[in-house]
């Protein structure tokens, strides 16, 4: 990184007179006058971005307050995360490596930024503010059976870090990689996925927060040409957990999808906020993100948001995206925000279409598995986990996938119903 | 033996102008190895009938008793009904996204039954259920009743009869919607079941042309919320004949 680095993207977008749209508004759905992206701003100096007070279209979910600092300069962070690499995930995991290095590096290695750039004042903070960032870089193709495993730990209660991580898949290279999230205390973080030419990257990021944890992450992802990713992103635990993704597509033929499942407590806020940045042709976007939450009597309510922005730039011809984001409202003081914008600037598309539905779990469905003998706690449990079917089956790491389910299992417990 | 008693029941609905009263004092006795065919027109209360048995929330008895075997029904929460031996054959089978039929008949057989089948019995039992009912293996895969056409839906629901083996089943239009063929079916699959069990049934349409296939032994004619008469097997030949108008002109004479 040689120097700071600004751009304003976008501008003024107008809709073509026929995109392909396929408009399933939900409870929730509404869609801003303003585009995000007229107003998008990317910088890596933090000073660039003025503090937000919470009026902003990136910040009116989020509850400022609760950010402990990491939005206005005030966060001491002192603290330090915890990065570990290992092939294999769960009992199987080695730190053998082999062929993939993990390096600690300096904030002027030349390769940081090759992700993306930031675009908003926390994920700014973190990158000028981070010690030193850990680079995890593929060069071959691996098997599929031999997932990587980076666990990132939180630096502990009353702590506070910023995180830098950058993973790379070198041309051609093929890796199935766990991105681990846990423990306690205060982050913000930048994570590169920087995925070259013809390789293939199918990651799952997981943020299994303790209780009392803030993470606020920007996740910015760089496609090469004829590039594939697979991103699952699965927030599960944490006080608040913000994740920002940024698809930039950096030559023709890159295939993305995005996949979710989120599940959110009384008191927890889960916000997730995406782009898909359509910049050149003939590109392929699949965003499926799927939220469940349960509030308690009397306490804070669950809140999650999910804005899931696709941008179709001109000269994006042969452009194939779908965005889907379902909540399902297990009890009441819940509250799902849904926002799905999708900004069309050519016509010249193979396809473009948004869905999103925010429901109350559906008593139908109950008192059907109900009718046939099924206890209510086991239909519920049973229509739940249909509900995140589709996302957690294209988990491909199968001790993951169980530990995933009985996640869910135990978060449905806790309502004892 | 089993009976499933229905006793003055009174059943009403919240709509948007208050509660409304759908049954108003039904009397129905449907004894094992006996089929009751239920036939009236259009929102006579039908299926409000097969769903307050079933004890959908959305009808509240207002009056009245539903006994199977001596016990109060109506005590009971919707799952401990079907436990005790009672079956809906739904007229619009709901959809369940990402849940598999196998897990769902599995879960469903596993509490009936009290205990869990055994995996190799059951999967046999499985396949021959839904060889006989036409079904294409496949469909085990599937999300439950997610996508299938009327003529599945319908035929699922008689699948599920057959593995759970309720004392008492009843069948709401099960006969809507489906072709000839389809028909011929389904019907065969209640009459198997029949055959090799005490069930008793009671089987609610629109139409007689179920009951060419699916012989009953009484017929009643439902009207405005309650039975407005009841016979052999040869009332429903006059219905065929002459419709239900004479019934519906009885009712006016009825004080309301």
């Amino acid at each position: 990184m040689s120097e700071p680095v600004a751009q304003v993207g976008g501008g003024i977008i107008d809709a073509p007179d026929s995109p392909v749209l396929d408009v399933d508004p939900g409870i929730n759905a509404t869609s801003p006058k303003i585009a995000p992206w007229e107003l998008r701003f990317t910088s890596y100096d933090v000073e660039a971005f003025e503090v937000p007070r919470g009026r902003e279209e990136q910040w009116r979910f989020t509850p400022l307050r609760r950010l402990r600092g990491l939005h206005d300069g005030s966060a001491t962070a002192a603290g330090r995360i915890g990065v570990s690499v290992a092939s294999g995930f769960g009992d199987a995991a080695s730190s053998d490596l082999g062929g993939v290095r993990h390096e600690t590096v300096g904030r002027d290695d030349p390769r940081l930024g090759d992700g993306g750039v930031p675009a908003d004042r926390v994920a700014a903070q973190a990158w000028s503010a981070a010690r030193e960032a850990h680079v995890v870089t593929v060069n071959e193709a691996r098997s599929d059976d031999e997932p990587l495993t980076v666990t990132v730990t939180g630096p502990g209660e009353g702590q506070s870090a910023y995180a830098h991580l950058q993973l790379r898949l070198e041309h051609h290279a093929e890796a199935v990689v766990v991105l681990d999230h846990r423990g306690s205390g205060t982050v913000a973080a930048n994570t590169e996925f920087v995925v070259a030419d013809g390789a293939k990257l199918t990651v799952v990021e997981v943020h299994d927060w303790a209780d009392d944890a803030v993470y606020v992450g920007a996740q910015h992802l760089s496609v090469g040409r004829d590039a594939t990713i697979r991103h699952t992103s699965v927030t599960l635990g944490g006080d608040l957990v913000r994740l920002s993704p940024v698809v930039n597509y950096r030559a023709p033929g890159g295939d993305v999808e995005l996949d979710g499942l989120y599940f959110a407590d009384g008191g927890q806020h889960f916000e997730q906020r995406l782009l898909v940045d359509h910049s050149v042709p003939n590109c392929r976007s699949r965003v499926t993100y799927k939220g469940a939450l349960q509030g308690v009597d009397g306490g804070t309510a669950a809140h999650t948001v999910w804005v899931g922005d696709v941008l179709i730039r001109k000269a994006a011809e042969g452009t194939d995206t779908y965005e889907l984001n379902r909540n399902l409202l297990l009890t009441d003081n819940a509250r799902a925000d849904s926002v799905p914008n999708l900004e069309i600037e050519t016509g010249e598309i193979v396809g473009a279409g948004h869905a999103s539905a925010t429901g109350r779990f559906d008593d139908e469905q109950l008192f059907y598995l109900m009718a046939r003998g099924i206890p209510e706690a086991q239909a519920r449990r049973l229509v739940v986990r249909g509900f995140f079917g589709e996302v957690i089956q294209k988990v491909r790491v199968p001790a993951l996938r169980d530990r995933l389910e009985a996640a869910i299992e135990a978060e449905l417990e806790a309502i004892g119903s | 033996m089993s009976t499933l008693e229905i006793r003055d029941l009174h059943v009403e609905v919240e709509t948007e102008s208050g509660p409304k009263e759908i049954l108003r004092g039904v009397d129905l006795t449907v004894n094992s190895n006996e089929t009751h065919a239920i036939m009236g027109p259009n929102g006579s209360g039908k299926s409000t009938l097969a769903y307050s048995i079933a004890g959908h929330p959305k009808y509240t008895v207002t009056k009245g008793q539903v006994l199977l075997d001596g016990e109060d029904v109506l005590e009971m929460a919707v799952d401990e009904r079907a436990r005790a031996g009672l079956f809906l054959a739904m007229q619009y089978p709901v959809e369940v996204p990402g849940v598999s039929m196998s897990n769902f008949l599995r879960s469903a057989a596993t509490a009936t039954r009290g205990e869990a089948p055994k995996v190799r019995h059951w999967v046999k039992e499985v396949k021959g259920a839904m060889s006989d009912l036409e079904i294409d293996p496949a469909f085990a895969e599937r999300s439950v009743n997610e996508g299938f056409s009327g003529g599945e839906k319908k035929r699922h629901e008689v699948l599920q009869m057959s593995l759970l083996k309720p004392k008492i089943a009843i069948l709401d239009e099960t006969d809507s919607g489906l072709d000839v063929d389809a028909l011929r079916v389904v019907s065969k699959g209640v009459n198997e079941y029949k055959a090799q069990s005490d069930v008793g049934v009671l089987l609610i349409t629109h139409y007689t042309r179920i009951l060419r296939y699916i012989a009953p032994d009484r017929v009643h004619v439902f009207v405005n919320g309650r039975v407005a008469a009841s016979g052999g097997p040869e009332l429903a030949d006059e219905l065929e004949e002459n419709g239900y108008e004479r019934f519906l002109g009885a009712k006016e004479e009825q004080p309301a």
